[in-house]
């Protein structure tokens, strides 16, 4: 009796390990269309990214069901933060960040933290570089500050995408590194801000590599100095001889400035660490492919790739990062909006 | 203020107009609160976010109170409508509103189901064959092209989930 | 010359079998597209625009464009059948389109805007082909200043127009700039009029109000007359397409002065929406017959629709030279190159002469194919009116929640949709116009950002508006727009006084 007992209790303790084991040992994977959430519009740079990895895991069959590209811009990406928070516990949901995820809801006070979603990867950091008209006389940064300190306060113009976002958080650290002040103005996209350079109505740009390679190209624009640690890694040509890899860091032209945006991955929240897993490896996959690092080519990435506790923690630390220069900024929302 | 015999009653169009300046008037009102929490100054950079619908509030209000005014004055004693046109009015929007409010919640393919079925069925008094096969066609051809042929994923409820969709 | 011979080894990629068979199939996709309300061209775009990564970029952009043609020709389809414009710029072709088709003309109506599409975008083609460097130049002039007196243009050219009283027309248009602005200030990066309600966040999107306001208001008003549909007895052989092909050369003026409009609107790039309304405001003061638009005349639909398309077709034209997109859905094509390795730019054109000639080669032969995909179909389409109205109307009701919901997958959304049905059908039995509330819902954000844009520039200076030969002329010429009315009685008084 005491031994039917044992082997029951046995049996069931089995079953029980069986039942947990089962989804560690045979990994999660999605059983319906995955929805690829992208917190800007379509068009803009995290859209590209985010259709770039669509039709790389549809051409190269990466994954059983499809993977759906949704915009989801209201609010400088609120939208789509709110959405996936509100999601938790559904894995067949991704989003694709930028800087937005720390200062839309920074500048606007919406009820959103990244602490409310699922880190899975981060997939590469955009660059920042310096553009100046290529008409104007100035060749490196140092004398493009000189010029911006001996102009009068505000009359000189900086271009830049979206308002209390990535550009203007630059434009006011240039401010606070070389004590003059521009004029910050807000466009839609980087595409348009470029263009206003080449039209010259304003003075200078933070665009990101991809959206001023063209102008480049064409002559049209200079760019002056990156904002990284170390000069980006292509040494292709592009313009003039020059390759992404001969742009000098702005820290060596005395403006000691560092910004690279984020494109990462998140998940909603409560995901399983099998879920986070799937999505995890499926990346790997994705930027093994030549079709991705001709992507990151093309818009001179950084392709650093951080997973799992790494990533949290740099994402922790940037938002810390993004705080206190919106906080010195004055781009914090006011309650009460 | 209605007027005319009992066959074509209905509410007058002045009332009907009137609570339409009032109604829009009110939503100039909201807008000027809004505006006024989001700064309507001339900032440092140019006019402040709630420059503009401030003003617009203004003009909305304003403009209201003229249609409110030119609407009472005018010697109109028509109706609006007559209850009878009214009635068929509702018959459309209580439903679409039952059939937008259930939504979130059943999905749109069981929902459209349903609905095409009720307006045909009651409003058109269709035969069933034809009722069941028009409100069970246009889901089915909307699920192909919309989430097979688009991938654009539309709500889903309870029934979608059990069938795996 | 050179650009000719260019041309010309450019159709002979765009007729290899392969790419007229993309181009075939990128057509009947897009005037799907264009069809449902809510997956607009931009959208149909991107969705589709992952399955061409596995063709040659030539072909993919070919495809990709001819869905940008089929979608410019089907918004008009439902604009005219159904009320319900598909996509932004078809607004302007309701005015006219629609009420055709009430009168039994939707096939004229449908053939009309077919054609005029088709002429807008072989105007715009072609200039494509003879100046496209000189005409980038043109573009770059445009800063923000430049951008706030076309948008002051469209309006004056638009408003004034209506025969409704003039404080309701103020009324209406000043809800549209309300409703425009909640959500995200643009310049300041600061949420307004959103009251706390995460919903908001998004603003009003242009789509929902119109399918609300158009679409469901009229079958509201169509059930307060019974339940019958009008526009039954509409003409369903194709014999409707060469009559209404005999009325259309006498508006050759309107045509050409529409692609004209709409040239400029597209390479500016301010896009189809302005370039359809303010091509509309003005064929209605200068027409003969100007007092009968709004009530079914033809010309009403030649002139927005040939502006819309040539405005589409030109916005490629900024995207292609300096890699910022003319509309949406250029956007995207843009993003497209990106992808294929193509930098647009201005070394394309000199980089990657094979594929520009190619894809100005197809916007030839994917809008004769586009056309001819259409027109054959207008009895199809006339016909849907023929089915009951009991049975079109829950199904016209479906499609506008789907496409209410598709614009942002949200379900707020499909009941916001239904309240600005209810909406509509209030203003319009008050007699208050709609189309001034929704052309401030499209333009007010946008305006209001380039004068805002423009102010910073200037810092804070109202002189900017005036401050070169350009934007004064635009100025200009949008103010004598507004004064229109007064311009011609004071004239009239004039000529009067002296005779």
């Amino acid at each position: 009796m005491k031994h039917t007992a044992q082997t029951a209790l046995g049996a069931i303790a089995a079953l029980c390990a069986v039942g947990i084991s089962v989804p560690a040992t045979a990994a999660w994977e999605p059983v319906r269309p995955v929805e690829f959430i992208v917190p800007a519009g379509t068009g803009g740079g995290a859209d590209q990214m985010a259709r770039t990895i669509q039709g790389i895991v549809t051409k190269h069959n990466l994954m059983k069901q499809p993977l759906v590209v949704i915009n989801k811009s209201g609010g400088a990406g609120g939208e789509g933060f709110l959405d996936l928070k509100t999601s938790g516990g559904n894995p067949h949901k991704i989003i694709i960040t930028l800087s937005n995820l720390f200062t839309t809801p920074l500048a606007t006070g919406i009820p959103f933290n990244w602490k409310d979603l699922t880190p899975v990867a981060m997939l590469a950091l955009d660059e920042f570089v310096l553009w100046v008209n290529a008409d104007k006389p100035y060749k490196t940064a140092k004398e493009y500050i000189e010029a911006v300190k001996a102009a009068p306060s505000g009359s000189m113009k900086m271009g830049g995408t979206g308002s209390k976002q990535e550009d203007q958080i630059i434009t006011v650290a240039v401010e606070k590194a070389t004590g003059s002040k521009f004029t910050y103005i807000p466009y839609k996209g980087g595409g348009e801000v470029a263009v206003q350079l080449v039209g010259n109505h304003v003075d200078s740009t933070v665009n990101n590599p991809i959206e001023a390679v063209a102008q480049w190209r064409g002559g049209k624009v200079r760019p002056l100095c990156v904002f990284d640690a170390q000069p980006m890694a292509y040494d292709e040509q592009i313009a003039d001889g020059k390759s992404w890899k001969d742009i000098p860091t702005c820290k060596s032209q005395g403006l000691d400035i560092e910004y690279l945006m984020l494109r990462g991955i998140f998940m909603s929240p409560r995901a399983t660490k099998d879920q986070v897993e799937y999505y995890v490896e499926l990346f790997k996959k994705v930027r093994a492919t030549p079709e991705w690092q001709d992507f990151m080519k093309s818009g001179a990435f950084n392709t650093t790739f951080l997973t799992g506790a790494d990533y949290a923690k740099w994402v922790e630390a940037e938002e810390k990062r993004h705080e206190a220069l919106m906080k010195d900024a004055g781009f914090l929302a006011s309650a009460g909006n | 203020m209605t007027t005319g015999s009992s066959s074509n009653a209905g509410p007058a169009h002045k009332l009907v107009e009137a609570a339409i300046a009032l109604l829009i008037a009110l939503f100039g009102v909201i807008v000027i609160v809004g505006s006024l929490k989001a700064g309507i100054n001339w900032g440092a950079e140019g006019p402040r976010a709630g420059f503009f619908p401030f003003y617009i509030g203004i003009f909305i209000v304003v403009s209201s109170a003229i249609n409110l005014w030119n609407g009472l004055r005018e010697d109109n004693d028509g109706l609006f409508a007559e209850w009878g046109q009214l009635r068929q009015v509702m018959s459309v929007i209580i439903p679409t509103a039952i059939y937008v409010g259930a939504m979130p919640f059943t999905g749109l393919y069981l929902a459209s189901i349903i609905f095409i079925g009720w307006f045909m069925r009651w409003l058109g008094k269709y035969p069933w064959i034809t009722v069941v096969a028009v409100a069970l066609g246009m889901p089915v051809v909307t699920y192909f092209i919309f989430e097979r042929w688009f991938l654009v994923p539309l709500p889903k409820g309870p029934v979608e989930e059990w069938l795996g969709l | 010359m050179e650009e000719l011979v260019n041309l010309f080894h450019g159709f002979a990629v765009a007729l290899q079998p392969f790419n007229v068979m993309v181009m075939l199939v990128g057509i009947v996709l897009g005037v799907i597209i264009g069809v449902l309300p809510g997956l607009g061209g931009a959208n149909g775009v991107a969705i589709l625009l992952p399955l061409t990564f596995s063709m040659p970029p030539t072909s993919a952009i070919i495809m990709l464009s001819c869905i940008y043609w089929g979608a410019l020709f089907g918004g008009a389809i439902t604009s005219i059948l159904f009320n319900i414009p598909g996509e932004p710029w078809s607004v302007a072709t309701t005015f006219d389109g629609y009420p055709m088709a009430q009168k039994g003309k939707a096939g004229e109506a449908l053939t009309a805007a077919f054609t005029s599409s088709f002429v807008g975008a072989l105007f715009a083609v072609a200039m494509i082909t003879l100046v496209a460097p000189l005409v980038a130049s043109f573009a770059l002039q445009f800063g923000p200043a430049e951008k706030f007196a076309v948008y002051f243009l469209a309006f004056c050219s638009f408003v004034g127009l209506s025969k409704e009283p003039p404080f309701k027309t103020i009324a209406a248009m000043m809800v549209g700039f309300a409703l425009a602005a909640v959500g995200l200030d643009s310049i300041t990066g600061q949420l307004r009029l959103t009251f706390g309600f995460t919903e908001l966040l998004n603003g009003f999107d242009f789509l929902i109000a119109v399918i609300g306001l158009f679409g469901i208001g009229e079958i509201l008003l169509t059930m307060e007359e019974g339940l019958a549909f009008r526009g039954g007895t509409a003409k369903i052989n194709l014999r409707v397409v060469l009559q209404t092909w005999k009325e259309l050369p006498a508006y050759w003026v309107t045509s050409l002065r529409s692609c004209v409009i709409g040239c400029w609107m597209g390479i500016t790039p301010a896009g189809a929406t302005p370039a359809s309304f303010m091509s509309y405001g003005i064929a209605k003061r200068v027409a003969k017959n100007g007092s009968n638009f709004g009530k079914g005349e033809i010309e009403g639909v030649v002139a927005p629709e040939t502006a819309a398309h040539a405005a589409g077709t030109s916005a490629l034209l900024p995207m292609l030279s300096l890699g910022v997109p003319g509309s949406p859905t250029a956007a995207v094509l843009l993003g497209g190159l990106l992808i294929w390795g193509l930098q647009p730019g201005p070394m394309l054109f000199v980089e990657q002469k094979e594929f520009v000639w190619g894809l100005i080669a197809s916007m030839y032969l994917g809008n004769i194919v586009g056309l001819l995909v259409v027109l054959t179909c207008v009895p199809i389409f006339a016909a849907i009116l023929r089915v009951p109205f009991s049975i079109i109307a829950p199904l016209i009701l479906v499609l506008c929640a789907i496409g209410a919901y598709s614009v942002h997958s949200s379900t707020f959304d499909v009941m916001l949709m239904l309240v600005f049905g209810v909406i509509g059908y209030l203003l319009k039995k008050c007699n208050y116009p709609l189309a001034p509330l929704v052309l401030a819902i499209v333009l007010g954000d946008k305006a209001e950002e380039a004068f805002r844009q423009s102010l910073l520039g200037s810092q804070g200076s109202l002189g900017i508006f005036f401050s070169n030969t350009l934007v004064s002329t635009i100025m200009i010429l949008g103010l004598i727009a507004l004064f229109w009315s007064v311009i011609q009685q004071g004239y009239t008084r004039l000529r009067g006084a002296s005779a």
